[in-house]
């Protein structure tokens, strides 16, 4: 674990923010960030009211975003409940993209490790490509580190082969301080993504946070040349956010985390906003939102 | 990710395309006189010289240059009006003028931060966000004291003290402006305005202004030149008060001219600050304040954190990331919003910064820079360090005025008083810490001006800012700037 403690002033955090925020993306750096949001999306649905037709849809227009519209990427990944993966799996199977479940006793991880452990294994065996974990905040905030660490690390070797982003939900940790050892934690015992939020807990992922969280993986690699990736989730449904987010990614990670591989969005309505975008780049003029398709 | 990797592409890198403020709203007038008793008037002498953008070294206007007749001139007219018009005025009245000047540059805010990037060569973003925002506050700050002044010295009468010479410096133009006319025209002081040669646009700008907001005439005059002209403002006879801001050489020998003659005076001169980073700072906020402290402006800030000390604990982490971050800078067109260090001021700056640079590297300092490459036309340096020096380095001891920072590591807080210290200046300096017991220790042993904590080169027109030792005397700013313009009966 960290000996050196990384300490955050807040002030100074959403200064940077806001400079980084400042960046002006125009012309074909703009039509370049907003193909590769695009790409870098994890599609979500976490409905109570989820159902095997809802998720059908949403993995067709995961696969085809806006055919009228040529040259696009699909998205990165479908993000759905355990139940669903199967059926997620199904009807991606033809595709490139990613089947991502959510596991751990989502959102609030109140439930035994045994009982996590359990979970991840059933979707792993289902077919999930990825498991979004939630971390164990009361443990966190009760000074547990070693716990946190261990679930974190027992849930790793549980996922097998299938990548694991772990949760830290930002909200609940309320100070940037336990942002950063909370992302500290989570990369040493193995995670291969940190995400923000579940997006059940407001605020989901903030610019500071983020920001952080992504200083967080640069100093991991600094130290170890491990790259872990990072996901913001929850809240961000436009694409200038989007964009924004690319550019603190540029200038904090450089060009090798502008890629899925490495950075993802999880957002269930951004997709249509950098299409919207797109067919506006290339057309000059904003089209009815009736003309893209929503699942 | 998984069984798909899609990190297969060879893109080219993603990188930002140009962004340029536009300047089609922008004119700039080829030809500038003299702005005296609110009228624009050719020099007696017929004399001009250049402005260039030190960006492209293209030709921007020819300025009038002011010589010993045309100085008299605008004494006469600023006297006059002083005596017959802006002494005797109700205060409040003077503070709408001055009200008025404050709005009527938010109006033309765009144009005024335009024209400031292209004839001094800082980038957009900051004329934009930081220089002409501050303009039209200050004149809004001191507007409200215009009269409250019985408020601001109880028990006391402030009278006006008569005319004020003001010369500025070419790093803030209209920033410097509005710090020296705001407060002289709140307390009743009519004024003469001297720019400096290399950035005179912006400021004749402010004569439109100042023509288009109805000030009586002669209440502020702006005359254009260089030392000589400065020389014979500051030695006219006539002149009760001398407001100056640049080097501490001239500061200096403005001292000698005014001795004996009962002028009062104000200098805001160089500076050398110490920016401490303490080994329990947040790191990464402080290697912000690190940049903003010695590229902000080029460096061409008197106030700027240009002796930087490290605990040496974290030293090598301090530097590592300093160094990452320095590649992130972008350099170039001052005019693209994107835009973070600009063109230096001038050829002359240049030189002075590429000889310090050089005599760096010949008293045995290492030399680290970024690796951003430089335009060919106009006048360019990479943000430069220098690591492996101590306090007895000439770049430690005299003021670059550019983007080169010394780096010295340190191991007690004793140890950094003292060195922050060890310096003739005495204008600025900054302390990063976590802990706010440190924070008092450490500012109020640390002779300066002004002490940021956890940040740097912040400024409010609400603030007092001036400097100890040789970095000056007087404060501008605040409540106390308008003490050098009062006589208090």
């Amino acid at each position: 674990m960290e000996t050196f403690i990384n300490r955050i002033d807040q002030v100074g955090a959403q200064e940077r923010v806001s400079r980084l925020f400042s960046r002006s993306v125009k012309k074909e750096s703009k039509m370049d960030a907003l193909k590769t949001v695009l790409s870098m999306i994890d599609l979500t649905t976490l409905e109570g009211k989820d159902s095997p037709g809802k998720v059908k849809q949403l993995c067709y227009k995961a696969a085809h975003l806006h055919d009228q519209f040529s040259g696009l990427p699909s998205v990165a990944a479908i993000c759905v409940y355990p139940t669903m993966v199967p059926v997620a799996k199904k009807a991606l199977e033809n595709t490139d993209i990613n089947v991502a479940s959510v596991a751990t006793a989502f959102p609030a991880g109140m439930a035994s490790l045994e009982y996590k452990l359990e979970e991840v294994k059933k979707v792993v065996a289902d077919g999930a490509d990825e498991v979004d974990m939630v971390i164990s905040r009361g443990k966190f905030l009760r000074g547990e580190y070693t716990y946190v660490a261990d679930e974190i690390s027992a849930v790793k070797e549980a996922c097998g082969k299938a990548h694991l982003k772990v949760i830290l939900e930002t909200g609940e940790l309320v100070t940037l301080d336990n942002v950063r050892l909370a992302s500290d934690i989570a990369m040493a015992a193995g995670a291969d993504f940190i995400k923000t939020s579940t997006g059940k807990v407001s605020p989901a992922a903030t610019p500071p946070v983020v920001l952080i969280m992504l200083e967080a993986i640069r100093d991991y690699y600094k130290k170890t040349g491990k790259k872990i990736g990072m996901k913001p989730a929850g809240g961000i449904s436009k694409a200038k956010l989007a964009i924004q987010y690319l550019v603190m990614i540029k200038e904090t990670l450089g060009q090798d985390w502008l890629h899925a591989d490495l950075f993802r969005f999880g957002a269930s309505s951004l997709a249509n906003d950098v299409l919207m975008q797109i067919v506006k780049q290339s057309t000059g003029v904003y089209q009815s939102a009736n003309y893209f398709s929503m699942d | 990710m998984g069984k798909k990797s899609k990190n297969t592409d060879t893109k080219p890198d993603w990188s930002y395309s140009p962004a340029l403020e536009s300047t089609d709203h922008v004119q700039i007038n080829k030809k500038n006189d003299l702005f005296i008793d609110g009228k624009f008037i050719t020099p007696i002498k017929g004399k001009y010289f250049e402005t260039i953008n030190p960006a492209n070294e293209e030709k921007l206007a020819d300025v009038a240059e002011a010589d010993q007749s045309d100085v008299d001139k605008a004494v006469k007219a600023a006297r006059t009006a002083y005596d017959k018009v802006w002494s005797k005025m109700d205060p409040a009245e003077r503070g709408k003028y001055i009200y008025r000047i404050a709005r009527l540059i938010q109006e033309r805010a765009r144009e005024f931060s335009v024209i400031e990037s292209i004839d001094g060569g800082k980038p957009i973003c900051e004329s934009r966000d930081i220089d002409i925002p501050l303009v039209s506050a200050h004149f809004f700050y001191y507007a409200g004291w215009a009269d409250k002044l019985e408020y601001a010295f109880p028990g006391k009468m402030a009278k006006p003290i008569g005319v004020a010479g003001q010369i500025i410096p070419w790093n803030f133009p209209l920033l410097m402006a509005a710090w020296k006319i705001a407060p002289a025209l709140a307390t009743g002081n009519t004024v003469i305005l001297k720019p400096a040669e290399t950035t005179p646009l912006t400021a004749m700008k402010l004569a439109e202004i100042i023509q288009e907001a109805d000030l009586p005439p002669g209440v502020v005059n702006i005359i254009n030149g260089a030392g000589k002209t400065g020389q014979s403002l500051v030695e006219h006879p006539d002149i009760n008060k001398i407001a100056f801001t640049g080097s501490t050489d001239v500061g200096k020998s403005i001292m000698k001219s005014v001795a004996g003659t009962g002028k009062r005076y104000t200098l805001e001169l160089g500076g050398k600050a110490a920016n401490i980073i303490f080994e329990d700072a947040a790191i990464d906020q402080a290697v912000e304040g690190i940049i903003d402290g010695i590229f902000f402006n080029q460096g061409h800030v008197c106030c700027a954190g240009s002796r930087l000390f490290v605990q040496e604990s974290v030293a090598e982490t301090v530097i590592s990331k300093l160094k990452d971050r320095m590649e992130s800078l972008i350099v170039g067109d001052p005019l693209d919003k994107n835009t973070d260090i600009g063109a230096i001021n001038s050829k002359m700056q240049l030189d002075k910064i590429k000889m310090y640079v050089d005599i760096g590297q010949k008293e045995g300092a290492s030399i680290h820079q970024s690796s951003c490459s430089l335009p060919e036309k106009g006048y360019w340096h990479a943000p430069t360090i220098f690591t492996d020096v101590s306090q007895s380095h000439r770049i430690v001891q005299e003021e670059i005025f550019g983007p080169v920072l010394a780096i010295q590591t340190f191991r007690t807080v004793d140890e950094v008083i003292t060195k922050a210290n060890n310096t003739p200046y005495g204008l600025s300096g900054g302390v990063w810490t976590d802990k706010g017991s440190k924070i008092f220790q450490v500012s109020k042993a640390i002779r300066s001006g002004v002490l940021w904590a956890n940040t740097f080169n912040k400024f409010d027109p609400t603030s007092p800012f001036g400097g100890y030792k040789e970095s000056g005397m007087g404060r501008e700013g605040g409540l106390e700037g308008l003490m050098p313009y009062v006589n208090l009966v």
